[in-house]
């Protein structure tokens, strides 16, 4: 980020408003707290969701809305960093881990980072070799990868004598983390802790943007021909970038893994993976800003259709939800499909006019 | 080796056929190729074996894998007109599969009369409401926003697929039902038993339909001048528009046709199975990955994507854990984009046009 830039100012103005928030939940001056002032609209819990997919949907901007690479399997790389953190922490005897590391404070960390590496290095291999592939192969390989990682986790990883993942049950205990002798919890100290990554996400992203790697990108973006022939090697690019994309998402699942203390296969299904698309989609894939925002409309979108306007109409009943939610969707793409943020309105990218 | 892959250089020794980078390329693919059919085989052989699997075994996963084969080649065949027309990859498929028998089931209980009588009109009545509600989809949604990019067509069809199944979850709720059988027109099937191997009526009727309509469709493309106008936008849509085509209408009616495909495989299918709500999420999926393995621009390669797919699933499903039966066609779609791209029939028939 560069001094003064509008997203220096926009990045003061995300710290603000998270503290402020965090601030309200941990003191609540007079009993008033963020769900009583948003009418039990935003709750700190809907806070640290947002936070969560803030990480993912960041990565997934750089690889969509940066790389033109679409991942259909993004809930994928989320569950198997959810998993790993779950199955080390709760199930470490079984894998013969002694107890004295598995309950020190600082193994869930040591296990959330290297399997925020692990999946970046796997991610990195498939992608080194389907992206070699021109057009929308990653979209549909990253399907099919969602869908299996899906399963497997849901079959208890082929080995149910050992029922590391606990199948459609899913891991339950999942312990809090803490620094030292300083528990991260109750949920008001996990909100900084899940922004603070978040916003560190955020410049992260920011920086890849504005550096000579986002100028790749979004020449890959533009003509993958035209890219190679100024000397960009694009299928290393773009592994890179999927594996990043990956790791992020590991990272945010070890982080809900943690904060939920349950972890079932269902949240990193097919249809979780969607709606990530889709939270990048209304948010503006072509924007790091556009990741906390859209993550926010769809949250508040979902948690109001919930809350407020189901209940208003009567013989509506909850099933409506997802009619609604995928009625929305087609009507935000066909009428806005830039998104929230489109950068398209601030700066066209050369060659995209 | 084909002829194309050898280049002929006149050198000192007179003409040298010397293998192109690409015809390595092309060889390396084939013996990949051979490779994994050979491990797949011994893979099921030997898993077939742990489990005491004589031939007659053998012969009825096969039997089954086409039943289901037939099916998804239909829907495969949804994915592919839709695709070559538009260049949208069409998620709502999945819907027009459930919707097919759902309707026929709704109109057969509200019909009186012979049963044969009532289930006549409900399927074909089914079949053309389903057909516009394919056409009505593209012309609300996909039409509005032929200019937005494949990706944001991709999403728009992903939310009309939610909002349908949405729709449908409170029109029939979460409930399996249940269509009579063709033959008996019962809820119980006939068993055809030819030696050991156990065949449902039912099955016959699926692979009869999926040939008419093969027929019908091939009839279509071949001797109509509306079919042949389609064939002209999927090969070339502007040169298309110059002969005074109406591309638009094409792909109004192209979503039409894939709508047929899918309602008739969903109806002929639902004896045999117990249709749900959404029922359209897997064998949207399968069909998809059909589509794929067939280079998801030719016909034929459709076809023979689904039948191959019935059987290794089948095959696949009978040797390992139950739960593991849906890996394998998410396995296949990333095989397939690795190892033949362009489908298992490229270089054949009008494939690549």
């Amino acid at each position: 980020m560069r001094k003064g830039s509008p997203d220096t100012w926009a990045f003061a103005g995300a710290v603000g408003v998270v503290l402020l928030l965090g601030w309200l939940e941990l003191r609540r001056p007079g009993g008033v707290s963020i769900a009583r002032i948003s009418g039990g609209l935003l709750t700190i819990d809907l806070l640290i969701r947002a936070g969560i997919f803030t990480i993912i949907l960041v990565g997934l901007n750089l690889l969509m809305g940066y790389a033109g690479q679409v991942s259909l399997g993004q809930a994928a790389f989320y569950g198997m960093g959810a998993y790993f953190s779950a199955i080390l922490t709760v199930k470490a005897a079984v894998l013969g881990i002694s107890p004295a590391v598995a309950r020190a404070w600082w193994w869930p960390w040591f296990v959330m980072g290297g399997a925020a590496v692990l999946v970046g290095v796997f991610s990195f291999l498939i992608g080194w070799v389907i992206l070699r592939l021109r057009g929308h192969y990653l979209a549909m390989a990253t399907l099919g990868l969602g869908i299996m990682v899906y399963i497997v986790l849901r079959e208890n990883l082929g080995i149910p004598q050992l029922n590391l993942t606990g199948g459609f049950d899913g891991i339950v205990d999942i312990p809090r983390l803490h620094l030292g002798a300083f528990a991260l919890w109750p949920e008001s100290r996990y909100y900084f802790l899940v922004w603070a990554v978040a916003l560190a996400t955020i410049v992260l992203g920011l920086n890849v943007v504005h550096s000579p790697v986002g100028r790749a990108l979004r020449a890959i973006h533009g003509s993958e021909a035209a890219a190679e022939s100024v000397g960009i090697v694009v299928p290393l690019l773009k592994a890179q970038i999927f594996a990043l994309s990956a790791s992020l998402a590991s990272l945010a699942g070890s982080l809900y893994a943690h904060f939920q203390a349950a972890v079932v296969p269902d949240t990193f299904g097919f249809v979780p993976s969607l709606e990530l698309v889709v939270m990048s989609a209304i948010g503006g894939m072509a924007s790091i800003w556009g990741a906390p925002l859209g993550v926010l409309a769809v949250l508040l979108i979902q948690e109001l259709l919930r809350t407020h306007v189901l209940g208003l109409i009567p013989a509506v009943t909850a099933e409506m939800e997802p009619v609604i939610f995928g009625a929305l969707l087609v009507l935000i793409m066909m009428f806005w499909p830039g998104g929230l943020v489109s950068s398209r309105r601030r700066r066209p990218v050369w060659g995209e006019r | 080796m084909s002829e194309q892959g050898l280049q002929t250089t006149t050198g000192d020794r007179g003409i040298l056929l010397r293998p192109t980078r690409a015809s390595l390329q092309r060889f390396g693919r084939q013996a990949a190729l051979v490779a994994v059919i050979v491990l797949v085989g011994l893979f099921l052989v030997g898993m077939g074996h742990r489990v005491g699997y004589g031939a007659a075994d053998y012969l009825q996963l096969l039997v089954d894998g086409l039943q289901i084969g037939a099916v998804y080649a239909l829907v495969a065949l949804g994915f592919v007109v839709v695709y070559r027309v538009t260049g949208v990859i069409n998620f709502a498929q999945g819907a027009f599969v459930m919707l097919g028998p759902m309707l026929t089931i709704t109109l057969f209980g509200s019909l009186s009369g012979s049963p044969v009588f009532r289930l006549v009109v409900s399927a074909l009545g089914a079949v053309l409401f389903v057909a516009a509600v394919g056409m009505a989809i593209h012309r609300l949604t996909l039409h509005p926003a032929r200019k937005a990019s494949a990706l944001t067509r991709i999403i728009i069809t992903v939310g009309v697929y939610i909002s349908v199944q949405g729709i449908a979850l409170i029109a029939w709720g979460p409930r399996p039902y249940v269509l009579p059988a063709f033959t008996t027109l019962q809820m119980v099937d006939r068993l055809v038993e030819v030696g050991s191997i156990i065949i449902q009526a039912q099955t016959f009727w699926i692979w009869g339909v999926a040939v008419a309509m093969l027929v019908l469709l091939a009839l279509f493309f071949e001797r109509t001048v509306v079919g042949k106008a389609m064939r002209a936008c999927a090969v070339n849509r502007i040169a298309a528009q110059l002969m005074g085509i109406r591309v638009d209408r094409m792909a109004t009616l192209a979503f039409g046709l894939a709508a047929v495909l899918g309602a008739v495989a969903g109806i002929v299918l639902s004896p045999a199975t117990r249709p749900t709500y959404d029922m359209g999420l897997e064998l949207g999926l399968k069909g998809f990955v059909a589509a794929i393995m067939g280079g998801l621009v030719s016909f034929p390669g459709a076809v023979v994507g689904g039948i191959a797919l019935g059987i290794l699933e089948s095959l696949w499903g009978g040797v390992t854990l139950a739960g593991f039966k849906d890996l394998f066609a998410f396995l296949m779609l990333i095989l397939s984009l690795l190892f033949w791209p362009q489908g298992i029939l490229a270089g054949k028939g009008e494939g690549g046009s």
